[in-house]
């Protein structure tokens, strides 16, 4: 499930024609989205990027986990939703077995490098922390 | 006065006629690392290819060579900061480094309970942490001058803090995030007259003009050389020379010593006291080209030249709507950080990234500035001698593009 949805992103993006299109799509993602409850924009949710922060909520409902997320930076917050929508509605056990391939297809590896330090190397370690957590409840 | 030739001298960089995503360079983060010219680049690359050997250790013929070429670096070094003795120059790993040697090898052996260190609102975080580290080992008070709205220190303040007490005033000389250019002389006059030592954090300035430590009579002067058109891994710590003297050696090892035994190690003269181990010999002999290449340049051309720049990039940028400079000083250095309303920081740094502009955005290590001013963070350009009002254009251009995208 994971990997289809991720595959279906990929395709979207082929569309794209310069780093224009995309990027004025994924600030249209950001700007759309609204992707977290204000009551869980908590310290204790909050992922401190160097250079912007990322806020991280996870539910488990029906065995699967449900993520919410933010960010102070439109960029950042594009590029959650669309991780959001790949992860999101997963099982545990899916979630701790992908392999996120589909940032590096389409071109936003940059975003994910350790030095880009923007909390989304952080994010997608928590998303998987957040699995570990809920596969020992399901 | 005759103008500088910004065509010509950009031609003794390589890297800039590079393109980036497509475009070409406009490199202004030169506040983070400057670029190096051909000079420099061809010092590193010679002394592997013709003269690798350990320094102040062999009698054969390239361990001589390389000695000789790192010692040279240290005497162009004197004269460049107009230093009194060469052995005042102490060769570190950067800025970070000459900072936590003498919080911690003076610190250790000058502050007690009670005693105070003064450092300011606008410092990096590597002239904050060190003195917080060494102020709660000795149980010290660790106090800051705060600045006005303008990214100035409060003159006043800083005097009433002064007292017997004060043992230590650490500040910049030139702001990383604000540009500001302290006015350090008067800030080292007045600590003298308590007694005070004073330590100066030249990281920023070095790119700008030559420190002069006699003129400013400062004790502890620190830079890296990779922001002034030298290698990176190389830094420089002046310090008085009865001041070094007295201070034990921070790290010990090869080099440091004068003999060792099981019972007891004698401590090596200075310079050497504080140099242990093999250090980066390679950029330690880069620095003297670095040093010939700056000096053989006209710097009041070049003070007019980042004068005008900065000058030029303060009125276009005030231009865009919704766009607020941070550090508005009288006396600031050709560094210009804003901000834009309701756009983060962040988000601007990417989309002008993909037109080519190299801009530094976040907090530039000074979270507390940055409280200070209830920011996240800024965009900062940081111009050098090689850019070009053509430049600053296209930074506006690719400013204009991202906020018409963002908002």
């Amino acid at each position: 499930m994971i990997n289809e949805r991720q595959d279906e992103v990929i395709e979207e993006f082929e569309m794209f024609e310069d780093w224009m299109d995309k990027y004025e799509y994924l600030i249209s993602l950001g700007k759309e989205l609204p992707l977290i409850d204000e009551s869980k924009k908590t310290e204790e949710n909050i992922i401190k990027g160097c250079q912007s922060r990322v806020w991280l909520a996870a539910d488990l409902n029906d065995s699967k986990i449900q993520f919410t997320a933010d960010s102070d930076a439109i960029i950042t917050k594009g590029i959650i939703s669309l991780m959001i929508r790949v992860l999101t509605d997963s099982s545990p056990k899916e979630i701790m077995e992908t392999e996120l391939y589909f940032i590096d297809k389409v071109g936003l590896k940059e975003h994910l490098s350790p030095t880009r330090s923007n909390g989304l190397v952080s994010m997608v370690k928590q998303i998987k922390m957040y699995a570990i957590a809920y596969s020992l409840k399901v | 006065m005759k103008k500088i030739n910004v065509n010509e001298i950009r031609k003794d960089f390589p890297i800039l006629s590079r393109k980036v995503n497509g475009k070409p360079l406009v490199y202004l983060d030169n506040g983070a690392t400057s670029q190096k010219p051909q000079v420099v680049i061809d010092a590193i690359n010679n002394y592997y290819t013709n003269d690798n050997a350990n320094i102040h250790r062999g009698v054969h013929t390239l361990s001589q060579a390389a000695t000789t070429a790192y010692e040279v670096s240290r005497k162009k070094i004197q004269t460049w900061i107009n230093a009194e003795h060469s052995e005042e120059v102490i060769f570190t790993k950067g800025t970070t480094d000459g900072i936590n040697l003498i919080s911690n090898a003076w610190g250790r052996s000058n502050l007690k309970k009670g005693d105070e260190v003064i450092i300011t609102e606008m410092e990096h975080h590597s002239n904050i942490v060190p003195w917080q580290m060494i102020c709660d080992e000795k149980e010290a008070i660790l106090k800051v001058i705060p600045i006005n709205d303008s990214g100035e220190l409060l003159m006043g303040e800083y005097k009433k803090m002064l007292s017997s007490k004060t043992k230590m005033v650490a500040l910049v000389h030139v702001s990383n995030a604000l540009g500001t250019i302290n006015p350090v002389q008067e800030i080292i006059a007045l600590a003298h007259e308590v007694g005070a030592k004073v330590l100066v954090d030249g990281a920023q300035q070095v790119a700008h003009a030559a420190p002069n430590m006699r003129d400013l009579d400062v004790d502890f002067y620190v830079f890296g050389l990779h922001k002034m058109f030298g290698p990176t891994g190389i830094g420089i710590l002046y310090g008085k020379k009865a001041l070094l003297y007295a201070i034990p050696p921070y790290q010990g090892g090869g080099d440091m010593i004068k003999t060792v035994t099981f019972e007891k190690t004698t401590y090596n003269e200075l310079p050497f006291k504080f140099e242990a181990g093999t250090p980066n010999i390679s950029a330690g002999i880069a620095t003297a080209a670095a040093v010939d290449y700056i000096t053989s340049l006209n710097w009041d051309e070049i003070h007019a030249h980042e004068q005008e720049l900065l000058d030029y990039a303060t009125v276009e940028l005030k231009n865009i709507k919704g766009l607020k400079i941070i550090g508005e000083a009288t006396n600031k250095a050709s560094v210009i950080s804003f901000v834009v309303e309701g756009i983060h920081a962040y988000d601007i740094g990417v989309i002008v990234d993909k037109m080519g502009i190299a801009v530094r955005t976040g907090h530039h290590c000074t979270q507390p500035l940055m409280n200070r001013f209830g920011i996240q963070g800024t965009i900062r350009a940081s111009f050098a001698f090689y850019n070009s009002k053509q430049e600053v254009d296209l930074l506006i251009v690719a400013l204009n593009r991202a906020i018409n995208m963002l908002s």
